[in-house]
């Protein structure tokens, strides 16, 4: 039976998925763009009260266990309530994005919101069992959101890709989860963190194999090289608010599982394992930048950029000391923010842009930008240089700290590889800034007129902005939440 | 009454809000963005100027005593130990002053050479400025990799954007403004993450040893903490690298010459006169003084290094074409010259340092106004396409050999007291590497006399050949602004007391702190 506790520490969960029912009715009775969009951004926003609420509860009390499945603790909080406001964002472009959308729209809010309790189940899990339900309720309602430009044959195929990928990666976290079981005879994640505690330094081949195979799970789902192949056609693919959210909720809420399976097994990074997350570490960011190198698509190149992001992700997280915590939640906060802005812009200027029922994704489209639309182009400048980790951009302080983590436990190899994909990285992000500033091709592609310094979507893309600047200048505010979030 | 205090976080904030003003003044007219960086840049150098007449440079750090005269020290992230601290003494002073005269030169320089998106240009420009003097003021070594880092962005629009497009596809020059920029941008972006590690090391073994995460300049430099020699000589080489690269360095140059030729005037003046000098800064700065030993073991090498500098520097720019390509490899020859005297380690040779710095920032930057003043005239920058050009400009051609003259060292000019105290004072450290060094003066004869000889005497070639009528006359902007620095120079070649008195206490700091270890 659940206390009364319990169930207050469930409230966001519950909040959520009542609004995502309700949604679902309003759609099917009264289908309004606006008025649906509004519902799911109320539920969203009740949603991130109770997350606070409880987060406020937590840090005076004690981290609440719901039964065996999920534990809520400060931790939890930072990153429901992060991805919150992610999808809140993700609302905003959306609706945006889909002002000139030919076919249904409303139902993107709704998958949105089903994929959100999915992330929110799957960061607060301590469980193999409810980890499971959680991370495939978040890759369901995605295969949908891909897909969602059904008409669109990339679209359909992107959406065909990432399902067969992400289900390959599902079962072969089953068979890791299936390793442990066997050898620990429990799914419970402390249950089976004490066990091998107990057994020492060496791990039993066992658990090793299935701790690698976990891994490469999670590797599937946040696109770490060699795993990454899906990554860039499903952004190309997927309709600008889907790959916002791909890019960000998706990927945050499996690194904070990543970062809380290490906390949980700390053997992990004592053994043979931590040898692995270097190496997808070391990969992950030169190939990543690598590839991004020469791509003119803009969607292409975000997607690569994100593989090598959590490649330096996975640098502070591989040092495995008392800042890797902090530093990669930090890490994930400011990529957030600087992702979001890119692709705000992005569906911003697809919807003025319209060419032919595509997303503006070629860089053709932002040539000269800055001339027509200084503040618009500023923003995604800001983006830019935030995601190239340039100071005064908040993204300058993630990288920072990475290499902090990285410094501190001497991972010298690791940080060369860094600083030398962040040097390849500069090319790519500066070709987007110079293209900003390039004069405009002498085709009239402004076809709709949009004040989009007046729409959701634009007011999102001011906060970012504000926020990607101010945390730059001044980030102690944001080391603070961290700090709240980690303790 | 405005407290002291604020005077330094002053100058760092009036380019930093002028450029924000520039770029929205555009809206009004095309005028009003000049007008407000040139207001912004003579305030920031008359409050520098003012800030040297309250005297008090010339104290040398007492017992316990601050050696800052005027120092800001604000809280901006204690959980990292990182303070807002900006510290200024006579070294910090001199370079300010040299920012605030050469950043009004650039704003004048480019009055009429820039016509599109003037607002924008500014804002890139003041901001690039406030970048460096918060580098030169900075006493904190977050904020001063935050400084450093954040001049390179602007630069990098100043260039990619107002560049000039490539001349001719003959050769290397047949390579564009971006990619130029890009060069320029990667060479020291790349090398900044390295000072980052290096930083990141340094207040990392700090903390190891002492408990206190920090980055303050003056606990750091204070604690002596036993230094692994290895590790210190790796530390000591990521600064050392990253200054080189800004220098610059001989094997770290390549991305100057294209810089240069295609940047803007006011870029190049900014470049040359200016963003060099940090990293010489930074070497007497932080490098010497917090790695002493390392750098005693590193100075044969160093000073080696600023030899050869010397001479590629100057066999390259006698083989350019383009003038300003010319002017930047002898910028390379003389920071070699720096280069041995902040690694020869007398008082003599720093304060030669100093001068050097000074002086050349004022030369060279003179130059290339002379180099964009000519282009704005010819449309061309190529050497062999001028020639005649004494009769036909009335007052450049003067004017341009007033600042060859002090660029190839002659006497009573700023130069020339800057290179005879650095070949002075480092000939006892090493006789050798200086007298080998000296020859380079004659090779800087060689390529200046050049330069004023293809440009302005014999008859007039190339595409305008039967073109002898007169260009335009310098207008009385550029001749004030030329004046100007004329003026500085000759007040420096000739009187630089008041300069040597202000610069020496903080050259003792770094003096004692380098020769307090033994040889």
């Amino acid at each position: 039976m659940l206390t009364e506790v319990q169930l207050f520490a469930l409230s966001p969960l519950i909040i959520l998925s009542a609004s995502a029912t309700l949604l679902m009715l309003l759609i099917a009775f009264f289908r309004h763009h606006g008025t649906n969009a509004t519902f799911a951004v109320m539920g969203l926003n009740i949603t991130l009260l109770a997350t606070l609420l409880v987060w406020s509860w937590v840090l005076e009390n004690e981290p609440i266990a719901v039964t065996e499945l999920l534990l809520i603790d400060g931790y939890t909080c930072f990153f429901s309530a992060l991805m919150i406001v992610t999808t809140l964002a993700c609302c905003t472009i959306a609706h945006t994005y889909l002002k000139e959308f030919p076919d249904n729209r409303e139902e993107l809010y709704l998958l949105l919101l089903l994929a959100l309790i999915g992330a929110l189940v799957l960061v607060s899990s301590s469980h193999f069992a409810s980890l499971f339900v959680g991370l495939e309720m978040l890759s369901v309602p995605l295969y949908g959101l891909v897909a969602y430009h059904r008409k669109r044959s990339r679209s359909l195929e992107a959406g065909i890709k990432y399902l067969v990928l992400s289900a390959t990666g599902s079962a072969l976290l089953l068979l890791g989860i299936a390793f442990l079981y066997a050898l620990c005879g429990t799914l419970s994640l402390p249950a089976i963190g004490q066990q091998l505690a107990s057994q020492g330094d060496d791990l039993p081949f066992m658990a090793l194999a299935g701790f690698t195979l976990i891994l490469i799970a999670l590797g599937f789902k946040l696109s770490l090289v060699p795993f990454h192949l899906w990554t860039a056609d499903v952004y190309e693919g997927a309709p600008a608010p889907a790959g916002a959210f791909l890019a960000t909720v998706a990927k945050i809420a499996v690194a904070a599982l990543l970062l809380r399976l290490i906390s949980w097994f700390p053997i992990i990074a004592s053994s043979a394992l931590q040898n692995i997350l270097i190496l997808l570490a070391g990969l992950s960011m030169l190939a990543g930048n690598l590839l991004a190198m020469h791509q003119t698509n803009l969607k292409r190149l975000l997607a690569y950029s994100s593989i090598s992001h959590f490649g330096y992700l996975l640098t502070g997280l591989a040092a495995v000391n008392f800042v890797s915590l902090q530093s990669s939640m930090i890490y994930l906060f400011t990529y957030t923010f600087a992702t979001l802005a890119a692709f705000g812009v992005l569906s911003v200027v697809s919807v003025t842009h319209k060419v032919e029922s595509e997303d503006a994704e070629g860089l053709q489209h932002y040539r000269g930008l800055f001339w027509k639309q200084p503040y618009l182009a500023a923003i995604m400048m800001m983006s830019m240089l935030s995601l190239a980790g340039m100071p005064m951009t908040i993204g300058f302080i993630g990288k920072f700290y990475v290499i902090l983590a990285a410094i501190n436990s001497s991972l010298w190899w690791l940080i060369a590889i860094l600083v030398v994909s962040s040097g390849i990285g500069l090319f790519f992000y500066l070709r987007v800034i110079v293209a900003l500033f390039l004069h405009a091709p002498r085709i009239a592609r402004l076809r709709i007129p949009f004040d989009w310094g007046r729409s959701a979507c634009g007011a999102m893309l001011i906060i970012m902005a504000v926020v990607i600047m101010l945390l730059g200048v001044y980030p102690q505010p944001m080391i603070s939440l961290v700090g709240l979030g980690s303790q | 009454m405005i407290p002291d205090s604020m005077f330094l976080p002053a100058l760092i904030a009036l380019p930093v809000v002028g450029g924000f003003l520039c770029w929205q003044g555009e809206r009004i007219n095309r005028g009003v963005p000049r007008w407000i960086a040139f207001f912004s840049m003579l305030a920031v150098f008359v409050l520098s100027l003012y800030l040297w007449s309250q005297g008090g440079y010339d104290l040398p750090a007492g017992n316990g005593e601050t050696r800052w005269r005027y120092e800001v020290n604000w809280q901006w992230i204690p959980s990292l130990g990182i303070n807002f601290h900006l510290g200024l003494d006579g070294l910090s002073l001199l370079l300010v002053v040299l920012t605030g005269g050469l950043g009004l030169a650039a704003v004048v320089c480019s009055w009429r050479e820039i016509q599109r998106h003037v607002g924008f240009f500014y804002l890139n420009l003041l901001w690039n400025l406030g970048g460096v003097i918060g580098i030169f003021l900075a006493l904190d070594l977050f904020l001063f990799f935050f400084c450093w880092e954040l001049m390179i962005i602007p630069m990098y629009f100043l260039i990619a954007l107002w560049g000039h497009a490539a001349e001719t596809a003959d050769g290397t020059e047949g390579r564009g403004r971006v990619y130029a920029a890009n060069k320029f941008f990667l060479f020291t972006q790349t090398s900044g993450l390295l000072l980052l590690l290096s930083i990141l090391s340094l207040v990392f073994m700090h903390y190891f040893n002492s408990g206190a995460l920090t980055f303050d300049y003056v606990t750091l430099l204070q604690s002596d903490f036993p230094m692994d020699p290895m590790w210190e000589m790796l530390v000591m080489l990521g600064f050392f690298v990253a200054f080189a690269v800004k220098l610059p360095v001989v094997p770290f140059h390549s991305w100057l010459p294209d810089a240069h030729a295609q940047a803007p005037t006011a870029g190049s003046v900014d470049l040359a006169g200016i963003l060099l000098k940090t990293a010489a800064y930074g070497l007497l700065r932080f490098a010497l003084p917090l790695f002493p030993s390392a750098s005693q073991q590193f100075a044969p090498i160093a000073m080696t290094l600023g030899v050869i500098g010397i001479f590629y520097g100057a066999i390259m720019a006698c083989a350019q074409t383009d003038v300003k390509r010319l002017v930047a490899y002898s910028s390379i020859s003389h920071m070699g010259f720096i280069l041995i005297g902040i690694y020869a380690g007398t008082l003599i040779s720093l304060q030669g340092v100093v001068i050097q710095m000074l002086a050349h920032g004022i030369s060279a930057g003179a130059l290339f106004i002379i180099c964009g003043e000519m282009y704005e005239r010819l449309h061309t920058r190529d050497l062999r396409k001028m020639g005649g050009l004494w009769s036909r400009i009335a007052w450049l051609p003067a004017i341009s050999l007033f600042f060859a003259a002090a660029s190839l060292g002659l006497p009573g000019l700023g130069n020339f007291v800057g290179e005879f105290l650095i070949l002075l004072g480092s000939y006892p450290s090493a006789p050798w590497l200086v007298s080998i060094a000296s020859v380079g003066l004659v090779l800087a004869v060689i390529y200046s006399l050049w330069m004023i000889q293809k440009a302005f005497y014999g008859e007039s070639r190339g595409h305008s050949s039967k073109d002898t009528s007169a260009l335009p006359a310098l207008t009385l902007r550029e001749r004030s602004l030329l004046l100007f620095l004329m003026l500085a120079l000759l007040a420096l070649g000739v009187y630089p007391q008041p300069v040597l008195l202000i610069s020496e206490g903080p050259m003792q700091i770094v003096l004692d702190v380098y020769s307090s270890v033994g040889r």
